[in-house]
């Protein structure tokens, strides 16, 4: 597959979502919700001293990461799962698809999964003949649509339910509800008989632990254990960074992660899968695979990028960013949007294709405020745009204003000069019926250190 | 006590009644203000965009000028930001520099911050009027951690009332360059930040950095609104 390296048109993706008024109702409500919680949930625990250990847990976890790949793939050989290593996307896809075409696999379903979005797996697999169903109820919203998440926990967070029930009409044909209980109803009876003809279940992992090989997955709508336990077949995909050390060290982040995602202190469902169903045992997959995906985390991992990898997806940063608000994670169009979004995508989908995003912040550090795992993304944006600046992905006027700018701000000379010119600009550009032309300030009739002679 | 003053760029151009105030209320608490010559720019938009070059040519520039010897006052956070914790980023591979760097980052000072912190100043029983309330911008709250004093500033005017304004340290939509780049983001978020003022029934909106004062200024003239919008050393001088 080529990569496709056309910049992202964010400003035009914005734009057309800034003027979608519902979008921006249902963003508002949704992200102030889940910022209210967050704060409610990381209030009552001591938040500082919590993530100062989860940020060391996971820098343990990015310093031996090659160890403790060895170590999970040992410990989950052990217990009977089938671990496989995929250099990329197309590996990981091609891995997926020789395991359920290997046992004749037609229907699959799925649980929310960011990385198998990232790798495209479900288009992969449709053109193979093979339906795989999201059972995540936003995930099921989205799917049905024919749409991407547009947030990485609340994939349909776009939608009302006044969409959904229009959608649900159309595309299940039962009677048009805007009723959140009737339409979850829905969703639940369409979905169990999706659970009951799947013959292999599909799931990413929250994290993986490579003292007992373990992976675990945290859902609230329980679906993520059906997945994992009703198929014989289970195929477990994440990226390699997602391993912790110890289970203990799951323990902690099953109280850390909720409460920066959802303002839960523990999500609904946890479920810890250790290897295959034993004799005697009464659930659990006859056959478990574990696809270990690298796509550019060892690179990032070797990169000044590293801490990026820290991230556990809680989308706190999403939430509390105000750019994300406005404009929501499609006009990103990137797997993963908002201020996580903007470094990974970046680093995964290259400086050409992504260099639009580097714009899409404020840096008002809102999102290193609230990272659970002490990201510093203000910073890392910053050293992106830097390295953007580098690479020549900037535009003619603006190396020539900044080539200005250095000169001015060295020489005070200069400096008095561009003031003057200033002038004259703000004269001509405010006849200028565009934004940001307009916005531009007035300048004083005389300068401040003029004044002060 | 005397203090260095660095104006910054945007009161120099475009408000330099701000740079009045803050000389006024300085001297007000007997400290002797000196405003070295040749100053410029911190580099902050440089920095911010990704020119470090440019950036680093503005620190280097700021540190012939100022020496960190005497405090040094900035009447704005993301400036005295800039020069606190990134300049000694920006120069600690550039072995002349670093010292200084790290001497000047830790004599400076946002202007409230000195105020309440240095000269107690909310302790001085000066007198305002009518209702304020405040932008808590980003740098200054975040990066400075500057997040009571300004309140505590206003808190202290007799004859004046504050309002905490609802989101306040909610961004505004400035961002230097941001701006620029996505105006159509940045003046929605500009006018929510402007609805958030006009629904504290405040009737001026007060702050500590006059990027983001300008974009919401810019936000409740758009709405018709008589809000007015001062930085806190005006509010401060007009109070003396």
């Amino acid at each position: 597959m080529s990569r496709d390296t056309a910049p992202i048109p964010f400003r035009e993706n914005s734009a057309r979502a800034l003027n979608d008024a519902a979008l921006r109702h249902a963003l508002v409500v949704a992200t102030d919700a889940f910022v209210r919680l967050r704060t409610a949930a990381v209030t009552s625990i001591p938040f500082e001293d919590w993530r100062a250990r989860a940020s060391d847990i996971r820098m343990e976890v990015l310093e031996g990461l090659p160890q403790y790949v060895e170590r999970f793939t040992e410990a989950a050989t052990k217990v009977g799962a089938q671990v496989h290593y995929a250099v990329d996307a197309s590996a990981a896809r091609e891995v997926v698809a020789s395991i359920l075409t290997g046992h004749g696999v037609r229907k699959v379903v799925k649980a929310k999964s960011m990385v198998t979005e990232e790798i495209h797996l479900n288009h992969h697999l449709e053109g193979l003949g093979i339906e795989a169903v999201e059972t995540d109820l936003g995930e099921y919203i989205v799917q049905l649509a024919g749409e991407t998440p547009s947030h990485i926990l609340a994939p349909a967070i776009h939608r009302s339910r006044k969409d959904v029930g229009k959608l649900f009409a159309e595309k299940l044909g039962v009677p048009y509800s805007e009723d959140p209980a009737v339409l979850t109803k829905v969703a639940r009876k369409a979905l169990r008989e999706k659970f009951l003809a799947a013959e292999a279940g599909i799931s990413g992992a929250n994290f993986a632990v490579a003292e007992t090989g373990s992976i675990a997955i945290f859902t609230n709508e329980g679906n993520g254990r059906m997945v994992t336990t009703l198929p014989r077949l289970h195929v477990a995909v994440f990226t390699i960074e997602k391993i912790l050390p110890r289970l203990a060290d799951l323990a902690f982040f099953a109280r850390m992660l909720p409460r920066s995602a959802s303002g839960q202190p523990l999500s609904s469902y946890l479920s810890i899968i250790t290897g295959t169903r034993k004799p005697g045992e009464a659930t659990g997959a006859e056959e478990l695979h574990i696809v270990l995906l690298d796509n550019g985390r060892t690179r990032i991992r070797d990169s000044e990028f590293r801490e990026i990898l820290k991230c556990i997806r809680c989308s706190a940063c999403l939430n509390v960013c105000p750019v994300f608000r406005k404009v929501g994670g499609h006009a990103y169009a990137s797997t993963y949007p908002g201020p996580m979004g903007i470094v990974l995508t970046t680093l995964l989908d290259g400086m050409e294709r992504a260099h639009p995003l580097l714009d899409a912040t404020t840096l008002c550090g809102a999102c290193s405020e609230v990272c659970p795992v002490k990201v510093p993304l203000v910073n890392l944006i910053r050293a992106l745009r830097e390295r953007k600046v580098e690479m020549g992905f900037t535009s003619g006027a603006e190396k020539h204003a900044m080539t200005a700018f250095g000169a001015a701000v060295g020489s005070p000379f200069l400096f008095r000069t561009g003031q003057a010119m200033w002038r004259v600009l703000w004269g001509l550009a405010r006849h200028v019926d565009r934004p940001p032309l307009n916005r531009l300030p007035r300048p004083a009739a005389d300068t401040f250190r003029r004044r002060l002679r | 006590m005397r203090v260095q003053l660095f104006g910054t760029c945007l009161v120099d151009t475009f408000f330099p009644e701000t740079g009045e105030a803050v000389v006024r209320v300085l001297r007000h608490f007997g400290v002797d203000v000196v405003y070295p010559k040749g100053q410029t720019c911190c580099g902050k938009p440089a920095d911010s965009a990704g020119y470090s070059r440019q950036a680093r040519k503005a620190a280097e520039h700021f540190l012939s000028i100022f020496d960190g010897a005497d405090p040094i006052i900035v009447p704005s956070g993301s400036c005295a930001s800039m020069i606190r914790n990134h300049y000694p980023e920006l120069c600690k591979n550039v072995p002349t520099l670093t010292e200084r760097a790290e001497r000047v980052a830790l004599n400076t000072y946002e202007f409230s911050e000195f105020l309440v912190r240095h000269l107690k100043a909310h302790e001085a029983g000066l007198k305002g009027n009518g209702r304020l309330t405040y932008h808590a911008s980003c740098q200054l709250t975040r990066e400075l951690g500057v997040r009571t004093e300004p309140v505590m500033l206003l808190q202290s005017l007799a004859g004046s009332e504050f309002v905490e304004l609802p989101q306040a340290d909610r961004c505004c939509g400035f961002g230097g360059v941001f701006m620029g780049k996505l105006p159509e983001i940045s003046m929605s978020m500009a006018d929510e930040k402007a609805e958030m003022v006009i629904s504290t029934g405040a009737g001026t909106l007060v702050g500590c950095d006059h990027g983001c004062l300008m974009n919401i200024a810019d936000a409740l003239t758009r709405r018709g609104s008589t809000v007015r919008v001062k930085h806190i050393a005006q509010v401060l001088a007009e109070a003396l």
